[in-house]
């Protein structure tokens, strides 16, 4: 301290009340305010963010989960229908399923709609109707035959562009020419909606039923049977390995060159980009093990090797929260190590684990891009039985729905986009609960 | 004869011998446990480990090979005429008799290899099987046959569980090695067809190659620059988002914010971070890219509606809570004497946190914004879903360019020939995209390592 008589005269010199101090000291607090108000809305906008993406998906995706019906009296014309045969329910299911609905949906609307005549408006017409209308037909005939030969109302369910219209997504400002709905059919739509005809209700379908080329008729089940599948490969395969490689890496390793480099693939391992693992399961899974392609065992299996990392590294944290002394006490009573880790360590570690595994299977439920590069893309309908069939997932439906240029799938992408978060919260919330109900604080 | 039934017949073997073990062991001492060396649960496991273990080894080479040893022997049957066939024409051959033999249909000439094929398979398939069962029977017999109470069975099972675990382990390492040889191999297949000079300095991308020799337009160009300028260009624009939000957002919450706005803004942050990367490309598509096209147009600006800056900005966001969660544990592990002192001495709480909180927190910073960096590289479906397809050579964030993961999942989508250069520049494109990353990290990891103030 040989400077202070320096330092002495320097402070000694500062006034701290006059106007150069006190200027200096506002806009010191001027700054202060400044980086607190930017700093505050760093934060605000992180959060703004996550509104804008959660209320945009809500705000298209949730008239997604409703569906438009038209109410309209149909004549089950015995004439177009045949001779079925009511006895064998066998052969009558046959025959309903090969009749020929459209002629009878078509006549029907011939009598409701006297006017149209022309060959292209009845066309018009009928394309109020979905696809899926036939199916509804045949439903109530097969509900119950009697009904045969009557006229009954039935609800059939109507196309995208007429739903799209009812729901106010389909402008009828913009010309006629550049919206998939003619004047003509806003017309007929208008007049039945009138007339009370057309309902709006929940659309079950769109949780019970697999992807379809039509937007009213696709739903989410077999994707999301894709995903369990795959999910359940994921598991069976990561959490074995990834708890079996922590317990190996907290409690038994020797110091040597081998566990080092365990460690620092693990880590690197958590940080290669997924598609890098596409790109593994493509090569190896599938061209070099032949294994099938877009199966939920390859997904599956590429996504084990990319949660593996994350499973490890939030075991290995659990295993080393709990004490040495339970450790200490067991071994002193006699325990064999192996004995002391599998009897006390997992089994209190356990809780810490799982909330680890299930946030690594939530990251695995949201992933697409290796799923994509094994070829779960394409286009299915059917639900897949086993391991072994091709199939896709939640995410990548996502994906090809948001492909698809067709209005009325917009809404279906959002919607699946709901279901899809719905289930990360559910384990999230899971993987939470488990945490604060069984961890123990030592 | 499937692999399945000899697979469960060695479970049913290994609960066999586990038994016979278990009451054998407290046969050999009458009942008194306590002159057994280990538990009678330890000999069971042990003699029934030792009969499953070499029983699922001959299993193991059985699945693995069997293909092959068949593939070997048929065309031995086949003759030196086959032989000389192409390896094309011979897979094929190959393929028509093994279809013979599993549907029954096809050339009728075949139906003597087939014949020959079922039996020869039916061989092979017999005498795994016998052996498997056969060695796996011994093995636990001959456990069975050296047990005595004073065999220490325990400290078998332990190593046996040990050398398990050690396996587990290993799997790391496999699946590294796996990624950079595969990931080479076809590179080095991609690299006989073009040079890696054209490959990284060429600024011309264009993969199609022909299929006919007089097809126009189709020549394939693999110059990957144009690709690599895309990425980096989303990249910057990403980082340049979530950058200073991230870093402030953790900041705010760390030192500025009580501890009500903490509980609900933590969780926020980590909903945010838990959204799929396909929810955040859809909306980058949906909602992000219209907007800037609009706004862009309100002002007369030409905006692609496939523009970086669309991808950029919601890979931003994406970006956001890693390295707000990563920065603020950096700021929360700096000693609270520092903040005091600094405190103390007068300083307000903006020039503690300038001068003396963020330059002590540096390397954790920068560590993870270099990692934020490389998630932002790879990052895959917001730019699949948002960015273009046209390799555009441009730094311009209002055009659209496309990245090396969008290409990759271009070229590997829909049908493909294996073997064509098209196919083949994915992987060298991942590649690339592998050594990058791993880069970015290992460099991260070394400032954090290297540069870390220690307080103790």
């Amino acid at each position: 301290m040989t400077d202070t008589p320096d330092n002495d005269q320097a402070t000694a010199r500062v006034t701290w009340h006059s106007e150069e101090q006190k200027s200096r000291l506002k806009s010191r607090y001027r700054k202060e305010k400044i980086f607190k108000f930017f700093a505050m809305s760093s934060l605000a906008a992180a959060i703004a963010a996550l509104v804008v993406v959660l209320g945009s998906i809500i705000m298209t995706g949730s008239s997604g989960f409703t569906e438009t019906r038209i109410e309209m009296d149909i004549f089950l014309d015995k004439t177009i229908l045949g001779d079925l045969p009511t006895n064998d329910r066998q052969e009558f299911e046959k025959q309903v399923a090969g009749a020929n609905i459209n002629r009878i949906l078509v006549s029907s609307l011939q009598k409701e709609f006297p006017e149209v005549t022309k060959r292209s408006d009845v066309f018009a017409l009928l394309r109020l109707f979905s696809v899926g209308a036939q199916t509804d037909i045949r439903d109530v005939i097969l509900n119950d035959p009697s009904v045969i030969g009557e006229t009954v109302p039935v609800d059939l369910l109507a196309s995208s562009n007429v739903d799209m219209l009812i729901k106010g997504n389909i402008s009828r400002d913009i010309p006629e020419t550049d919206r998939k709905i003619s004047d003509q059919q806003i017309a007929w739509v208008d007049q039945l909606n009138n007339a009370g005809k057309v309902t709006q209700g929940f659309n079950w379908s769109f949780f019970v039923s697999g992807d379809s080329r039509e937007p009213e008729l696709a739903g989410i089940w077999s994707a999301t049977i894709g995903s369990f599948l795959t999910l359940l490969v994921t598991f069976l395969i990561a959490f074995p390995i990834g708890v079996g490689s922590a317990i190996y890496l907290e409690e038994f390793a020797p110091k040597n060159r081998l566990t080092d480099l365990i460690e620092i693939n693990i880590n690197n391992l958590a940080a290669v980009p997924s598609i890098i693992f596409g790109l593994l399961g493509l090569a190896i899974f599938i061209n070099y093990i032949n294994l099938p392609r877009s199966a939920p065992l390859v997904g599956g299996l590429t996504l084990a090797l990319m949660t593996l990392p994350t499973i490890i590294i939030t075991s290995r944290a659990a295993l080393k929260a709990v004490p040495p002394s339970i450790k200490e006490a067991a071994i002193g009573l006699g325990a064999s190590h192996m004995q002391t880790v599998f009897h006390h360590v997992l089994p209190l570690s356990m809780p810490g684990i799982l909330t680890g595994s299930i946030i690594g299977m939530a990251q695995a439920l949201g992933e697409t891009a290796p799923l994509i590069m094994i070829g779960m893309v394409a286009f299915i309908v059917d639900t897949p039985g086993s391991i072994m069939e091709a199939s896709t997932a939640l995410p990548v439906q996502v994906y090809l729905w948001a492909d698809s240029p067709e209005r009325g799938f917009l809404e279906k992408t959002s919607a699946a986009i709901m279901v899809l978060l719905a289930f990360l919260i559910i384990m999230n919330g899971l993987a939470i609960w488990l945490r604060q109900k069984f961890e123990k604080k030592w | 004869m499937s692999a399945y039934l000899l697979f469960i017949i060695l479970i049913l073997i290994l609960t066999c011998f586990y038994y016979v073990a278990k009451n054998r062991s407290l046969l050999l001492v009458d009942g008194d446990i306590k002159k057994l060396h280990s538990l009678p649960t330890h000999y069971g496991w042990s003699a029934g480990v030792n009969s499953f273990i070499p029983g699922f080894i001959i299993l193991s080479i059985w699945a693995i090979s069997k293909d092959s040893l068949i593939n070997k022997l048929m065309i031995s049957q086949l003759g030196t005429e086959a032989a000389s066939l192409p390896a094309f024409e011979l897979n094929a051959l190959l393929n028509n008799i093994s279809n013979y033999v599993a549907t029954g249909a096809g050339d009728e000439n075949l139906a003597v290899y087939a014949e020959y094929y079922r039996t020869v398979s039916e061989k092979i398939a017999w005498s795994f099987f016998l052996a498997s069962i056969g060695v796996s029977c011994i093995s636990g017999y001959y456990t069975l046959y050296k047990m005595s109470p004073a065999v220490n069975s325990r400290n078998h099972l332990e190593t046996i569980i040990k050398v398990l675990l050690l396996a587990f382990s290993v799997i790391a390492i496999i699946t590294t090695i796996g990624i950079v040889f595969s990931l080479l191999f076809e590179s080095i297949r991609f690299f006989d067809q073009i040079s890696i000079t054209e490959f990284v300095f060429g600024t011309k991308w264009s993969p199609q190659t022909a299929i006919r020799a007089d097809q126009v337009g189709s020549s394939g160009a693999f110059g990957a620059v144009p690709l690599f300028m895309g990425t980096m260009l989303i990249t910057v624009i990403a980082m340049l988002i979530a950058g200073p939000i991230g870093l402030l957002s953790a900041i705010y919450m760390a030192e500025f914010a009580n501890k009500r706005i903490r509980k609900i803004a933590k969780p926020l942050l980590e909903i945010l971070a838990g959204i799929p990367t396909v929810v955040y490309g859809f909306i980058a598509a949906l909602v992000v890219a219209p907007f800037i096209r609009d706004t862009g147009a309100l002002f007369g600006l030409e905006i692609a509606s496939e523009s970086a800056l669309a991808a950029g900005i919601v890979m931003g966001v994406m970006i956001i809570p890693l390295i707000s969660s990563l920065s603020d544990d950096v700021i929360s592990v700096v000693p609270q004497s520092l903040r005091e002192g600094s405190l103390g001495l007068g300083a307000t709480q903006t020039e503690t946190i300038l001068k003396v909180i963020l330059p002590s927190a540096l390397p954790g910073v920068v560590g993870a914004l270099l990692l934020a960096t490389s998630r932002a590289i790879g990052e895959t479906m917001i730019v699949v879903m948002a960015a273009g397809m046209a390799a555009n050579l441009t730094i311009n964030p209002l055009e659209a360019v496309t990245t090396v993961t969008v290409q990759i999942v271009a070229l590997l989508t829909g049908d493909q020939e294996f073997a064509s250069a098209k196919t083949l520049s994915a992987f060298a494109l991942g590649l690339a995209l592998f050594f990058t990353t791993l880069a970015l990290n290992a460099i991260a990891l070394i400032i954090v390592k290297k540069y870390r103030e220690q307080y103790d």
